[in-house]
């Protein structure tokens, strides 16, 4: 293979790499703080991981309305879950149901 | 009609016991440290008996919850009035909870099955219901300390939370 082919083959491999890939996957971070989520509202994408980041003194839980998933938060606890799926996700916490949050997952 | 009377009593004893405030000094935050250690306390008692009585899962998690949080609440409380240098202050408001949870208690021990898990649910949403509004129109106002008041205060957002818990229980068992 002479370099010319093989440049335009690395471009190419690249160029395919570059358009096949999403943005990078982001880490987006809700504080649970004073029996409440902060932010209560998030934009997310496929692939972005949501993290909660419970600072409060009681156990709460971060609970899919729609019961995909339902992640119990101790007390000064870090817990995340992986968004697959695009759609309009509304949670709350089982134990004190005050407590609502929502995200928008865009594909 | 009787749930409806207990509600009522508790209120009005919360109430009553605001009023008496209201005539002479409002309460002192010895005073509320002790009513809201108190009503926390007959929480977790309420919670104890349905543990023992109940064999209905979605009543048993709501009691644990119920055991967890004001356990949480009351050992920051503890914590609060020890920092502070307050020592909680018996009185009439707190001596008056404490009677009517006994029977309420006594009430709720002749029950069981369904019947227990239906009175006990639903006395839980009445009592938090009370006890939110004797927070919101007089503890919380009265508290002079702002940590005291800033509890007071995360303490109505869960208790808040725990009302709509236990309304859903008892939706769940109709």
């Amino acid at each position: 293979m002479g370099p010319r082919l093989c440049a335009a083959a690395t471009s190419l491999w690249l160029a395919a790499f570059v358009t096949s890939q999403p943005a990078a996957a982001a880490t987006l971070r809700v504080m649970v703080d004073k029996i409440s989520f902060a932010p209560a509202q998030v934009s997310a994408h496929v692939g972005d991981t949501i993290e909660w980041v419970n600072s409060d003194f009681l156990a709460h839980s971060a609970t899919d309305r729609k019961k995909a998933w339902d992640i119990f938060l101790p007390p000064n606890a870090t817990r995340s879950v992986k968004l697959t799926r695009a759609g309009e996700i509304d949670y709350y916490c089982r134990f004190h149901p005050n407590m609502v949050g929502h995200i928008s997952v865009a594909p | 009609m009787h749930r409806k009377l207990t509600a009522a009593l508790v209120a009005a004893s919360l109430v009553g016991g605001a009023s008496a405030y209201a005539q002479g000094a409002k309460p002192n935050d010895a005073q509320i440290a002790h009513i809201a250690y108190t009503a926390g306390q007959i929480d977790i008692e309420a919670a104890q008996q349905a543990l023992k009585k109940s064999k209905n899962a979605d009543v048993r998690a709501f009691a644990q919850d119920m055991v967890r949080d004001h356990k949480a609440v009351n050992e920051k409380a503890l914590a609060l009035v020890k920092k502070l240098k307050v020592k909680p202050q018996d009185n009439d408001t707190s001596r008056s909870l404490a009677a009517q949870a006994k029977a309420k208690r006594a009430e709720l021990a002749k029950l069981s099955g369904a019947a227990f898990d239906k009175a006990y649910a639903q006395n839980e949403v009445a009592y938090h219901k009370a006890v939110d509004s004797a927070l919101e129109s007089t503890l919380i106002p009265s508290a002079s300390n702002q940590e005291l008041k800033d509890l007071l205060t995360t303490g109505l957002k869960i208790f808040q939370g725990h009302e709509q818990h236990a309304e859903h229980v008892v939706s769940g068992l109709k």
